[in-house]
């Protein structure tokens, strides 16, 4: 399988994904430039963290007009994979191919910490080598995770199974202190309407190593790995 | 074509959590602003362009907000001015 890995200017873990796709997985995996209006026929697009464009105006409203998110939504609405990891995260939502908005985290305070994710829906695209309610321990890096939307988009979220990944304490629990950044109703991650595009603000491709202290993300690239090769 | 002189302000949704606000309205009160009750931090925009006349030069900045200087999901803005140039 191909992932094209999207490097923008200012684009800081495209290198860890290529690391976990070609090192940990196996697989196959090309950086593709922002400006490039090609996709090199990759199966999978991952729009990696770091700081696209500085972060001028806010995190990922410049990025989403790059030449290759045309591709990349065009990919997306097609039913293709697309991850988007951290500031890949919010250029997704930016690009309206995921709902709501990554605000500034309410402490204010740039966060860099292993954090406590719980898997709320284990039958997606990316989740299904985990178990329902397991917890992973993945690192965030972030200023601007506070995931925000309104109400009416949450419940509908919720309803279908959209929500994936919330900050949860050591003993699985949903609370105010294993939030690290104030994200509404502690969401973490969610999933488009079909299901094939995920926003998540940890980073699954660092943790692919006992090195980094954590393998829990190793089984994410392998979810889609095991469905789309299905 | 004229040339004008466009004000936009981007503020943060009311009602929003707004950290940054909160976080300037306690410096102000620690500097003895007691009668400081909220604050809210937003962005403002100077934009210098071409149209043909002000009314037009005011839509086309509400258009760039709608598709770029603004977050609907999270800030409002407003025209402020459209002043020839």
């Amino acid at each position: 399988m191909k992932f094209g890995i999207v490097t923008f200017p200012g684009s800081n873990c495209d290198y860890d994904a290529y690391h976990a796709v070609t090192d940990i997985l196996g697989e196959q995996a090309v950086y593709l430039w922002h400006k490039d209006h090609d996709l090199q026929n990759v199966d999978v697009v991952v729009l990696p963290g770091g700081f696209s464009y500085g972060d001028y105006l806010r995190a990922g409203a410049i990025a989403r007009f790059s030449p290759i998110m045309q591709e990349v939504a065009a990919h997306a609405r097609a039913g293709g994979p697309v991850l988007g990891v951290c500031n890949g995260f919010q250029i997704l939502c930016e690009a309206h191919l995921l709902p709501g908005a990554l605000m500034r985290n309410a402490t204010l305070q740039f966060v860099s910490a292993p954090v406590r994710i719980r898997v709320e829906n284990a039958d997606t695209l990316f989740t299904n080598l985990y178990r329902q309610g397991e917890l992973l321990k993945l690192p965030i890096a972030h200023g601007d995770g506070r995931y925000f939307a309104d109400g009416a988009v949450l419940d509908a979220l919720e309803a279908e199974g959209r929500v994936i990944f919330r900050y949860a304490d050591a003993g699985g629990n949903i609370s105010a202190d294993a939030n690290p950044n104030g994200s509404v109703r502690n969401i973490a991650g969610i999933i488009s309407e079909q299901g094939n595009v995920l926003g998540m603000m940890p980073h699954p491709e660092r943790a692919c190593s006992p090195l980094l202290g954590s393998v829990d993300g190793v089984r994410l690239l392998e979810s889609i790995l095991s469905r789309v090769a299905a | 074509m004229s040339r004008f002189r466009l004000a936009v302000r981007i503020v943060p949704r009311k009602g929003l959590l707004d950290p940054q606000g909160k976080a300037v309205s306690d410096a102000l009160h620690t500097l003895g602003f007691d009668g400081v009750e909220s604050v809210h931090v937003g962005r403002y925009i100077i934009i210098e362009t071409a149209a043909p006349d002000a009314l037009a030069a005011g839509e086309s900045a509400k258009d760039m907000c709608r598709k770029l200087l603004a977050n609907p999901v999270t800030e409002d803005f407003e025209v402020e001015s459209a002043v020839q140039a």
